[in-house]
């Protein structure tokens, strides 16, 4: 259940940028709050800033006003350097296309984070295997992410977020390239993992029969405006 | 990222694309090859020159004379008048030069003009003798015959210009005879009062009778060692100077000293030439010879001049060599703008995985220092192949035309690290630009690349 303490406090964020002539406000003054092991998921139509704003958690784009508290900082005051660390130990990603690195190994691809982590060498093998159980794939350690099938690969990028322990686990689409079959087997695959580790989920989608199921709250947007929250009746996870 | 990690990641990112990085590499190899084979015909140029004068005793021989030897010409008369007497370059001086340290040799300059008849016919030349260390020099290279054998031979070395006066086929001139008219200087009694002689009444005095010396030609060379620096003229008839100082011929300060009233029948040498143990040390040895009280003069300042212009002609040609590595420089920039456009997104998901603009940029940086590194090394053995077949052609070249070989190129360790570093730098300048726009690459954008 949602702690008390945020795991994340949006506060009258926007973020415009210029294109030619026009002011796109790609995300309108949202504010929202993200409590601390709450599944969250971002509805919306194509265009409704729902990706700007889980970039804008992620720390990977700044607001151009507003404040994103998390893990005790505004974001939105970081140095480059801080939002690195930020997204290397608080933040864990999830894309629609896996992001995962073609020439490397499922194992490497896996220990990238703990790399960058700069987690001791002899650390790492243990950390990975435990990653990789986690999604059930450490029978394919050697394999490379073409040899995989789209739901085998959206579980290796699972475990390549989860490798550095993250608090929050950010998913942007992370059904939108799987069958429905199989997007389903991922969905519950987090909501196992976030009832196991405790950790806050917030995931884009356009898929809101399955948002319903999964996530503990549905944050509707449109034109970069927040629309509304609504609670959601758990799925089959619980 | 630790560094391991990054070189891990480098060199993994290199292995990818491995024929166009090969190809860069290559283009860096192309030019580091230039760079070396450029400066090595250089350095080769500069120490076959500095062989040929280290061998030539031209660098290493310091020339010393009396104070009052040169005195005279021009100087103010106070200058000649001095309290003290000059020291004389007696056999009490030159034991005391030979003791000095960082002397080789000391030997005394024989040298006098003088007949010599060959086949009844007289010619005029200027004689003189040759230390036995003259052996080793560069002069005697490639000469027809031999050196002497001993060093009190009856022998003769010619120089090629006055055996070509002698014959018109200077080899069949190798083991005829030759004979030596010289004037003996013989000492008079101190009884003896020949005002004919010329001497002074100081007693004692010298006379000038003439002599004859059989001398068998041994070798042809093709010019006296040190060119006759130091003496009076270029010597066209060389003998070993053990036989030179037992002729006692009178010589050019002879008769200075006639003039001067000192008739002294103690040897007293016009020169000595002092050899260094190495031309390093000619300076500090000149300076101790000043010490003693004589004239002392050495090529050193032609040296250091000669040093100059091969630093700079070093120089001049690292600016061409380097020419080419200058434009495998920008195969380096482009390889690496190409890379940051494919790996557009990789850079993105290393961004959104926690990757810093640093880590970034010095992944860029160390694929840049790789390809320089790689291509420093294979670089500097093109270049060293190059000089070789260069040194090679131009030896099968120089055997045509019946010259000896030379040793045209020479890649010293010095020269292969310089080209080692020069490459890594240059190509990490490369790199720069590249890794920096990799660096400021904003991660949404670059995750939204397809």
């Amino acid at each position: 259940m949602p702690d008390t303490q945020p795991a994340v406090q949006l506060d009258h964020i926007s973020r415009h940028y210029q294109m030619g002539e026009t002011r796109v406000r790609a995300v309108d003054d949202v504010t929202l709050s993200v409590a601390r092991g709450e599944y969250l998921a971002l509805l919306g139509s194509s265009g409704s800033g729902k990706s700007t704003l889980l970039n804008l958690i992620a720390g990977l784009d700044r607001p151009t006003a507003g404040a994103i508290l998390a893990n005790g900082a505004n974001l939105a005051e970081l140095s480059p350097l801080d939002l690195a660390r930020y997204r290397c130990n608080t933040i864990g990603m999830i894309f629609q296309s896996f992001n995962l690195l073609p020439r490397m190994t499922l194992e490497e691809n896996v220990e990238l984070p703990l790399r960058l982590a700069e987690v001791d060498h002899s650390a790492r093998p243990g950390r990975v295997r435990e990653a990789l159980e986690r999604v059930r794939l450490t029978h394919r350690l050697g394999h490379r992410p073409t040899e995989l099938s789209g739901g085998e690969q959206q579980r290796v990028a699972i475990a390549r977020a989860l490798v550095n322990r993250p608090q929050i686990l950010l998913a942007d689409e992370p059904t939108g390239n799987l069958d429905s079959t199989t997007g389903e087997t991922i969905l519950s695959l987090l909501r196992e993992l976030q009832a196991q580790l405790g950790m806050t989920i917030v995931m884009v989608t356009h898929e809101r029969p399955l948002a319903e199921r999964f996530a503990d709250r549905l944050a509707t947007m449109g034109d970069g405006k927040l629309l509304g929250i609504t609670s959601a009746a758990r799925g089959p996870a619980q | 990222m630790k560094p391991r990690d990054l070189t891990d990641l480098a060199l993994r990112n290199l292995r990818e694309a491995v024929l166009r990085n090969s190809l860069t590499t290559l283009g860096v190899a192309v030019g580091v090859a230039s760079f070396v084979a450029i400066l090595s015909l250089g350095v080769g140029l500069q120490q076959m020159a500095a062989k040929r004068l280290a061998q030539s005793g031209l660098f290493d021989t310091i020339f010393v004379t009396p104070k009052n030897n040169f005195r005279g010409m021009g100087r103010p008369q106070r200058e000649l008048e001095s309290d003290k007497p000059p020291r004389p370059l007696d056999e009490d001086a030159r034991h005391e030069l030979e003791r000095l340290p960082n002397a080789l040799e000391v030997y005394p300059q024989v040298r006098f003009f003088t007949e010599v008849r060959f086949n009844d016919k007289p010619f005029g030349t200027v004689v003189a003798g040759l230390p036995d260390s003259s052996r080793n020099s560069g002069a005697f290279d490639g000469m027809q015959g031999n050196f002497f054998s001993s060093t009190s031979a009856d022998e003769a070395i010619l120089q090629i210009e006055f055996a070509k006066d002698l014959s018109k086929d200077p080899p069949s001139l190798l083991g005829q005879n030759l004979t030596l008219r010289y004037a003996e200087r013989q000492a008079i009694p101190a009884t003896a009062n020949d005002a004919s002689s010329g001497a002074g009444d100081s007693g004692g005095g010298f006379s000038v009778v003439p002599k004859e010396l059989k001398l068998t030609i041994v070798g042809i060379v093709e010019t006296e060692p040190a060119a006759g620096f130091g003496g009076s003229g270029n010597a066209r008839l060389l003998i070993p100077l053990g036989t030179a100082s037992k002729l006692r011929a009178a010589q050019v300060n002879d008769l200075r000293d006639i003039v001067r009233g000192s008739t002294s029948t103690k040897t007293v040498y016009p020169t000595l030439s002092v050899r260094a143990k190495s031309p390093s040390q000619v300076e500090a040895l000149e300076a101790s010879i000043k010490n003693l009280g004589f004239n002392a003069f050495s090529l050193l300042d032609a040296s250091n001049s000669l040093r100059t212009f091969f630093k700079v002609f070093d120089l001049l040609l690292g600016i061409f060599g380097s020419l080419a590595l200058a434009v495998a420089t920008l195969g380096i920039v482009n390889t690496l703008v190409m890379a940051i456009l494919e790996r557009r997104r990789e850079i993105g998901v290393l961004k959104a995985l926690g990757a810093a603009d640093s880590d970034v940029q010095q992944l860029f940086f160390l694929e840049a220092g790789v390809m320089g590194f790689l291509g420093g090394i294979l670089g500097v053995g093109f270049g060293w192949l190059l000089g070789r077949a260069i040194t090679f052609g131009t030896n099968i070249y120089l055997k045509q035309q019946n010259l000896n070989p030379i040793e045209l190129s020479s890649v010293p360790w010095w020269l292969a690290v310089l080209a080692l570093v020069f490459s890594v730098i240059v190509s990490l300048i490369a790199g720069l630009y590249p890794a920096s726009r990799a660096a400021k690459l904003n991660p949404v954008d670059a995750l939204r690349y397809e």
